[in-house]
Protein backbone atom coordinates (compact mmCIF):
# COMPACT_ATOMS: atom_id res chain seq x y z
CA UNK A 1 0.00 0.00 0.00
CA UNK A 2 1.60 2.89 -0.83
CA UNK A 3 -0.01 6.46 -0.56
CA UNK A 4 -0.28 9.32 -3.57
CA UNK A 5 -1.88 12.40 -1.20
CA UNK A 6 -2.19 14.88 -4.88
CA UNK A 7 1.01 17.42 -4.67
CA UNK A 8 0.80 19.83 -1.96
CA UNK A 9 0.08 23.10 -2.55
CA UNK A 10 2.16 26.39 -1.84
CA UNK A 11 -0.59 27.58 0.11
CA UNK A 12 -0.29 24.50 2.44
CA UNK A 13 3.28 24.13 2.31
CA UNK A 14 3.15 27.59 3.82
CA UNK A 15 0.34 26.77 6.17
CA UNK A 16 3.07 23.70 6.86
CA UNK A 17 5.81 26.06 7.35
CA UNK A 18 4.11 28.06 9.51
CA UNK A 19 2.88 25.24 12.12
CA UNK A 20 6.44 23.72 11.84
CA UNK A 21 7.88 26.90 13.05
CA UNK A 22 5.86 27.96 15.36
CA UNK A 23 5.92 23.93 16.95
CA UNK A 24 8.34 25.01 19.77
CA UNK A 25 6.63 27.43 21.16
CA UNK A 26 2.83 25.25 21.82
CA UNK A 27 4.45 21.63 22.84
CA UNK A 28 8.01 20.21 24.11
CA UNK A 29 9.84 17.65 22.61
CA UNK A 30 8.63 14.66 24.34
CA UNK A 31 7.53 11.85 22.26
CA UNK A 32 3.70 11.43 24.03
CA UNK A 33 3.29 14.90 22.50
CA UNK A 34 3.54 13.56 19.27
CA UNK A 35 -0.44 12.79 18.81
CA UNK A 36 -1.77 16.21 19.92
CA UNK A 37 0.96 17.74 17.57
CA UNK A 38 -0.69 15.68 14.77
CA UNK A 39 -4.00 16.76 15.83
CA UNK A 40 -3.15 20.28 15.74
CA UNK A 41 -0.93 20.02 12.63
CA UNK A 42 -4.19 18.61 10.68
CA UNK A 43 -6.36 21.59 12.21
CA UNK A 44 -4.05 23.84 11.18
CA UNK A 45 -3.24 22.28 7.60
CA UNK A 46 -6.38 20.41 6.59
CA UNK A 47 -4.18 16.93 6.19
CA UNK A 48 -0.98 15.44 7.17
CA UNK A 49 1.02 16.02 3.99
CA UNK A 50 4.39 14.55 4.11
CA UNK A 51 6.38 17.67 4.63
CA UNK A 52 4.54 18.37 7.95
CA UNK A 53 5.14 14.63 8.67
CA UNK A 54 8.76 14.82 8.34
CA UNK A 55 8.84 17.90 10.30
CA UNK A 56 7.12 16.84 13.22
CA UNK A 57 9.58 13.67 13.26
CA UNK A 58 12.56 15.89 13.57
CA UNK A 59 11.07 17.87 15.88
CA UNK A 60 10.41 15.22 18.23
CA UNK A 61 13.50 13.61 17.13
CA UNK A 62 12.27 10.24 16.67
CA UNK A 63 12.40 8.03 12.95
CA UNK A 64 10.03 9.58 10.45
CA UNK A 65 8.76 5.98 9.84
CA UNK A 66 7.38 6.34 13.56
CA UNK A 67 5.13 9.20 13.28
CA UNK A 68 3.96 7.54 9.45
CA UNK A 69 2.80 4.18 12.05
CA UNK A 70 0.87 6.60 13.84
CA UNK A 71 -0.72 8.71 11.31
CA UNK A 72 -1.76 5.53 9.49
CA UNK A 73 -3.07 3.52 12.58
CA UNK A 74 -6.12 5.99 13.42
CA UNK A 75 -9.02 6.94 11.47
CA UNK A 76 -8.62 10.51 12.72
CA UNK A 77 -5.55 11.47 10.44
CA UNK A 78 -5.68 11.75 6.44
CA UNK A 79 -2.44 11.72 4.75
CA UNK A 80 -5.24 13.09 1.72
CA UNK A 81 -5.84 16.99 1.65
CA UNK A 82 -9.76 17.38 1.87
CA UNK A 83 -11.56 17.38 -1.75
CA UNK A 84 -14.27 20.09 -2.92
CA UNK A 85 -17.24 17.80 -2.42
CA UNK A 86 -16.60 14.60 0.32
CA UNK A 87 -18.22 11.52 -0.27
CA UNK A 88 -19.01 9.72 2.54
CA UNK A 89 -20.76 5.96 1.73
CA UNK A 90 -22.52 4.42 4.73
CA UNK A 91 -21.17 1.00 5.65
CA UNK A 92 -23.84 0.27 8.43
CA UNK A 93 -25.37 -2.85 9.09
CA UNK A 94 -28.52 -1.83 7.04
CA UNK A 95 -26.24 -0.21 4.28
CA UNK A 96 -24.19 -2.96 4.16
CA UNK A 97 -26.72 -5.70 3.82
CA UNK A 98 -29.00 -3.61 1.33
CA UNK A 99 -25.12 -3.11 -0.73
CA UNK A 100 -22.60 -0.81 0.92
CA UNK A 101 -19.73 -2.64 -0.90
CA UNK A 102 -21.17 -2.54 -4.21
CA UNK A 103 -22.02 1.26 -3.79
CA UNK A 104 -18.29 1.62 -2.66
CA UNK A 105 -16.75 0.04 -5.66
CA UNK A 106 -19.21 2.30 -7.93
CA UNK A 107 -17.70 5.10 -6.35
CA UNK A 108 -13.95 3.57 -6.06
CA UNK A 109 -14.19 2.60 -10.35
CA UNK A 110 -15.71 6.33 -10.88
CA UNK A 111 -13.50 8.33 -9.40
CA UNK A 112 -10.38 6.20 -9.80
CA UNK A 113 -9.25 6.67 -6.05
CA UNK A 114 -9.28 4.18 -3.07
CA UNK A 115 -10.97 4.71 -0.13
CA UNK A 116 -10.04 7.85 2.31
CA UNK A 117 -7.97 9.45 -1.22
CA UNK A 118 -8.54 12.41 -3.07
CA UNK A 119 -8.82 12.88 -6.44
CA UNK A 120 -5.98 14.11 -8.57
CA UNK A 121 -7.90 17.51 -9.37
CA UNK A 122 -8.92 17.53 -5.69
CA UNK A 123 -13.14 17.70 -6.60
CA UNK A 124 -13.79 14.76 -4.53
CA UNK A 125 -12.40 12.70 -1.55
CA UNK A 126 -13.57 9.45 -0.99
CA UNK A 127 -14.48 7.74 2.79
CA UNK A 128 -16.62 5.48 5.01
CA UNK A 129 -19.24 6.38 7.53
CA UNK A 130 -20.34 3.98 10.06
CA UNK A 131 -23.85 4.56 10.00
CA UNK A 132 -25.56 7.89 9.40
CA UNK A 133 -28.91 7.11 11.07
CA UNK A 134 -31.41 6.61 7.81
CA UNK A 135 -31.09 3.03 7.56
CA UNK A 136 -34.71 2.77 5.89
CA UNK A 137 -33.33 4.89 2.65
CA UNK A 138 -30.18 2.09 2.71
CA UNK A 139 -27.87 1.97 0.85
CA UNK A 140 -27.05 5.70 1.38
CA UNK A 141 -23.77 7.76 0.60
CA UNK A 142 -23.53 11.44 2.26
CA UNK A 143 -22.11 13.76 -0.38
CA UNK A 144 -20.87 17.29 1.70
CA UNK A 145 -24.23 17.41 3.98
CA UNK A 146 -26.73 15.90 2.15
CA UNK A 147 -27.60 12.44 2.77
CA UNK A 148 -28.12 10.50 -0.94
CA UNK A 149 -30.52 7.11 -0.11
CA UNK A 150 -31.22 4.28 -2.14
CA UNK A 151 -28.18 4.51 -4.56
CA UNK A 152 -27.34 2.38 -7.16
CA UNK A 153 -24.06 1.96 -9.10
CA UNK A 154 -26.25 4.04 -11.94
CA UNK A 155 -26.92 6.68 -8.96
CA UNK A 156 -23.63 7.27 -8.52
CA UNK A 157 -22.76 8.01 -12.47
CA UNK A 158 -25.78 10.36 -12.11
CA UNK A 159 -24.63 11.61 -9.20
CA UNK A 160 -21.20 12.71 -10.65
CA UNK A 161 -22.44 13.39 -14.36
CA UNK A 162 -24.27 16.53 -11.70
CA UNK A 163 -21.36 17.74 -11.24
CA UNK A 164 -19.89 17.24 -14.27
CA UNK A 165 -22.83 19.93 -15.83
CA UNK A 166 -22.26 22.26 -13.07
CA UNK A 167 -18.61 22.62 -13.23
CA UNK A 168 -18.95 23.10 -17.24
CA UNK A 169 -21.41 25.69 -16.94
CA UNK A 170 -19.32 27.53 -13.77
CA UNK A 171 -16.27 27.66 -16.15
CA UNK A 172 -18.58 28.99 -18.79
CA UNK A 173 -19.77 31.86 -17.03
CA UNK A 174 -16.39 32.67 -15.71
CA UNK B 1 21.51 -13.08 39.85
CA UNK B 2 20.46 -16.57 41.93
CA UNK B 3 19.27 -19.51 39.65
CA UNK B 4 15.72 -20.65 39.98
CA UNK B 5 14.84 -24.64 39.34
CA UNK B 6 11.73 -25.61 37.60
CA UNK B 7 10.11 -28.19 36.07
CA UNK B 8 9.47 -27.99 32.36
CA UNK B 9 7.86 -31.14 30.25
CA UNK B 10 8.50 -33.13 33.57
CA UNK B 11 12.77 -32.20 32.75
CA UNK B 12 14.05 -30.35 35.86
CA UNK B 13 15.91 -27.41 34.44
CA UNK B 14 17.71 -24.39 35.89
CA UNK B 15 17.75 -20.59 34.86
CA UNK B 16 18.71 -17.07 36.05
CA UNK B 17 16.21 -15.66 38.22
CA UNK B 18 14.00 -12.61 35.83
CA UNK B 19 14.14 -15.19 32.52
CA UNK B 20 11.16 -15.97 31.05
CA UNK B 21 9.64 -19.78 30.70
CA UNK B 22 10.44 -19.05 27.00
CA UNK B 23 14.36 -18.73 27.06
CA UNK B 24 14.61 -21.03 30.21
CA UNK B 25 13.18 -23.62 27.93
CA UNK B 26 14.59 -22.90 24.66
CA UNK B 27 18.54 -22.80 26.75
CA UNK B 28 17.54 -26.00 27.85
CA UNK B 29 16.90 -27.59 24.77
CA UNK B 30 12.88 -28.07 25.26
CA UNK B 31 11.55 -26.42 21.97
CA UNK B 32 8.73 -24.02 22.14
CA UNK B 33 6.97 -22.20 18.92
CA UNK B 34 8.32 -18.64 18.81
CA UNK B 35 8.42 -16.31 15.90
CA UNK B 36 8.39 -12.59 17.88
CA UNK B 37 10.71 -13.13 20.59
CA UNK B 38 13.54 -11.34 21.41
CA UNK B 39 16.05 -12.55 24.03
CA UNK B 40 17.79 -8.37 24.46
CA UNK B 41 13.89 -7.30 24.60
CA UNK B 42 12.97 -6.36 28.05
CA UNK B 43 9.06 -5.98 26.87
CA UNK B 44 8.48 -8.74 25.01
CA UNK B 45 5.96 -8.08 22.19
CA UNK B 46 4.17 -11.52 22.41
CA UNK B 47 2.51 -11.05 19.11
CA UNK B 48 2.71 -14.33 17.95
CA UNK B 49 1.05 -16.26 19.80
CA UNK B 50 2.09 -19.14 19.50
CA UNK B 51 4.77 -19.78 22.80
CA UNK B 52 1.35 -20.96 25.11
CA UNK B 53 2.26 -23.37 27.42
CA UNK B 54 0.39 -23.90 30.66
CA UNK B 55 1.47 -23.52 34.37
CA UNK B 56 0.13 -25.47 36.94
CA UNK B 57 -1.28 -23.41 39.12
CA UNK B 58 -2.78 -21.06 36.42
CA UNK B 59 -6.17 -21.23 35.77
CA UNK B 60 -5.38 -20.42 31.43
CA UNK B 61 -2.34 -20.57 29.40
CA UNK B 62 0.05 -18.14 29.71
CA UNK B 63 2.77 -16.80 26.99
CA UNK B 64 6.06 -18.83 27.87
CA UNK B 65 7.92 -15.21 26.63
CA UNK B 66 6.44 -12.76 28.89
CA UNK B 67 5.84 -15.09 32.39
CA UNK B 68 8.63 -15.23 34.57
CA UNK B 69 9.89 -18.37 36.08
CA UNK B 70 9.12 -18.60 39.82
CA UNK B 71 10.96 -21.42 42.28
CA UNK B 72 9.48 -24.95 41.61
CA UNK B 73 6.89 -23.82 38.75
CA UNK B 74 5.85 -26.95 36.87
CA UNK B 75 5.41 -26.30 33.13
CA UNK B 76 3.82 -28.21 30.41
CA UNK B 77 4.35 -27.40 26.88
CA UNK B 78 2.37 -29.36 25.50
CA UNK B 79 -0.93 -29.13 27.06
CA UNK B 80 -4.33 -29.77 24.99
CA UNK B 81 -5.19 -26.27 25.47
CA UNK B 82 -2.18 -24.21 25.48
CA UNK B 83 -1.18 -26.15 22.03
CA UNK B 84 -4.79 -25.82 20.68
CA UNK B 85 -4.23 -22.22 20.98
CA UNK B 86 -0.65 -21.86 19.57
CA UNK B 87 -2.08 -24.02 16.23
CA UNK B 88 -5.11 -21.69 15.62
CA UNK B 89 -2.48 -18.55 15.83
CA UNK B 90 -0.21 -20.68 13.34
CA UNK B 91 -3.43 -21.58 11.18
CA UNK B 92 -4.30 -18.06 10.92
CA UNK B 93 -0.65 -16.63 10.21
CA UNK B 94 -0.64 -19.71 7.57
CA UNK B 95 -4.17 -18.71 6.27
CA UNK B 96 -2.63 -15.50 4.93
CA UNK B 97 1.21 -17.19 3.85
CA UNK B 98 1.65 -17.43 0.57
CA UNK B 99 3.27 -21.44 1.14
CA UNK B 100 5.25 -22.07 -1.61
CA UNK B 101 8.55 -23.84 0.71
CA UNK B 102 9.53 -24.92 -2.42
CA UNK B 103 10.50 -21.73 -4.03
CA UNK B 104 11.20 -19.62 -1.07
CA UNK B 105 14.95 -18.51 0.35
CA UNK B 106 14.07 -19.54 3.94
CA UNK B 107 12.81 -22.94 2.94
CA UNK B 108 14.04 -25.16 5.61
CA UNK B 109 15.69 -22.26 8.03
CA UNK B 110 11.92 -20.96 8.17
CA UNK B 111 10.20 -20.46 11.88
CA UNK B 112 6.78 -21.02 10.35
CA UNK B 113 7.97 -24.53 9.22
CA UNK B 114 9.49 -25.47 12.41
CA UNK B 115 6.29 -24.36 14.29
CA UNK B 116 3.75 -26.38 11.83
CA UNK B 117 6.04 -29.92 12.04
CA UNK B 118 6.06 -29.24 16.43
CA UNK B 119 2.71 -28.75 16.11
CA UNK B 120 1.54 -30.96 14.03
CA UNK B 121 -0.44 -28.16 11.84
CA UNK B 122 -0.20 -28.81 7.74
CA UNK B 123 1.62 -26.05 5.82
CA UNK B 124 -1.38 -25.48 3.39
CA UNK B 125 -4.06 -25.65 6.33
CA UNK B 126 -7.85 -25.90 5.24
CA UNK B 127 -9.41 -24.63 8.73
CA UNK B 128 -9.45 -21.53 7.55
CA UNK B 129 -10.00 -20.33 4.14
CA UNK B 130 -7.33 -18.54 2.24
CA UNK B 131 -7.01 -14.46 2.30
CA UNK B 132 -3.57 -13.44 0.62
CA UNK B 133 -2.27 -10.33 0.91
CA UNK B 134 -0.88 -9.62 -2.81
CA UNK B 135 1.12 -6.62 -2.14
CA UNK B 136 4.13 -5.87 -4.63
CA UNK B 137 7.71 -7.59 -3.45
CA UNK B 138 10.49 -4.58 -2.81
CA UNK B 139 13.54 -5.19 -5.02
CA UNK B 140 14.55 -1.63 -4.44
CA UNK B 141 17.68 -2.46 -2.30
CA UNK B 142 20.82 -3.17 -4.24
CA UNK B 143 21.58 -6.48 -1.37
CA UNK B 144 18.27 -7.98 0.04
CA UNK B 145 14.37 -8.48 -1.04
CA UNK B 146 11.42 -7.71 0.88
CA UNK B 147 8.08 -9.63 0.13
CA UNK B 148 5.79 -8.62 2.26
CA UNK B 149 3.46 -11.02 1.47
CA UNK B 150 5.26 -13.30 3.22
CA UNK B 151 5.81 -11.15 6.60
CA UNK B 152 4.06 -12.57 9.59
CA UNK B 153 4.55 -9.21 11.03
CA UNK B 154 6.67 -10.45 14.37
CA UNK B 155 8.17 -6.86 14.47
CA UNK B 156 11.96 -8.44 15.18
CA UNK B 157 13.33 -6.48 11.51
CA UNK B 158 11.31 -3.05 13.25
CA UNK B 159 12.78 -3.54 16.55
CA UNK B 160 16.33 -4.31 15.19
CA UNK B 161 16.16 -0.96 12.82
CA UNK B 162 15.07 1.00 15.87
CA UNK B 163 17.67 -0.39 18.49
CA UNK B 164 20.52 0.05 15.53
CA UNK B 165 19.31 3.89 15.81
CA UNK B 166 18.34 3.57 11.70
CA UNK B 167 14.80 3.35 11.79
CA UNK B 168 14.23 3.00 8.27
CA UNK B 169 11.28 0.60 8.94
CA UNK B 170 8.23 0.20 10.84
CA UNK B 171 4.74 -0.75 11.09
CA UNK B 172 2.11 0.72 9.07
CA UNK B 173 -1.61 1.09 9.02
CA UNK B 174 -4.02 -1.26 10.98
CA UNK B 175 -5.56 -4.78 10.88
CA UNK B 176 -5.52 -6.79 7.76
CA UNK B 177 -3.71 -4.06 6.09
CA UNK B 178 -0.81 -3.70 9.08
CA UNK B 179 2.91 -4.08 7.13
CA UNK B 180 6.21 -3.12 7.23
CA UNK B 181 7.41 -0.32 5.74
CA UNK B 182 9.45 2.04 5.20
CA UNK B 183 8.21 6.32 5.16
CA UNK B 184 5.27 6.90 2.90
CA UNK B 185 5.49 3.31 1.79
CA UNK B 186 8.44 4.37 -0.42
CA UNK B 187 11.10 1.32 -1.99
CA UNK B 188 13.29 0.41 1.13
CA UNK B 189 16.02 1.04 -1.40
CA UNK B 190 15.22 4.89 -1.61
CA UNK B 191 14.22 5.06 2.36
CA UNK B 192 17.39 6.09 5.03
CA UNK B 193 18.05 2.02 5.18
CA UNK B 194 21.91 1.63 5.23
CA UNK B 195 21.92 -2.06 3.82
CA UNK B 196 22.93 -3.11 6.86
CA UNK B 197 21.17 -6.80 6.62
CA UNK B 198 20.36 -6.97 10.42
CA UNK B 199 16.44 -7.36 9.41
CA UNK B 200 17.77 -9.84 6.93
CA UNK B 201 19.35 -11.95 9.31
CA UNK B 202 16.73 -11.56 12.02
CA UNK B 203 13.47 -12.30 9.81
CA UNK B 204 12.36 -15.83 11.13
CA UNK B 205 10.58 -16.35 7.64
CA UNK B 206 11.26 -15.66 3.95
CA UNK B 207 9.81 -11.86 3.89
CA UNK B 208 13.30 -10.24 4.05
CA UNK B 209 15.83 -12.32 2.17
CA UNK B 210 19.43 -11.45 0.82
CA UNK B 211 19.63 -11.00 -3.17
CA UNK B 212 22.58 -13.65 -3.05
CA UNK B 213 20.59 -17.09 -1.54
CA UNK B 214 17.63 -15.82 -3.97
Amino acid sequence: MTDFPPEITKEEMGKVSLFLSNINSTFSKERSNLIPILQEAQNRIGYLPHEAMLGIAEFLDIPDIDVYSVVTFYNQFRLNPPGKHSIRVCMGTACHVGGGTVIMDAWKRRLGIDKRQTTPDREFDLDTVACVGCCAMAPVTVIDEEVQGKISPTRVDGILLGYQIERKKESQSS
Amino acid sequence: MSSITLTIDNKKVTAPEGQSILWAALDNDIYIPNLCAIRERTDPAASCRLCFVEVEGKPMPVTACTEPITEGMVVNTKGTESQSLARTALELLLASHPVDCGHCAANNSCELQKAAKHLGVKLNTKRYRKLLKELPIDDSSPIFIYDPNKCVLCGKCVWKCHELGIGAIGFAYRGFDRMVTSFAGQPIGQSNCNQCMECVSICPVGALVAKENT
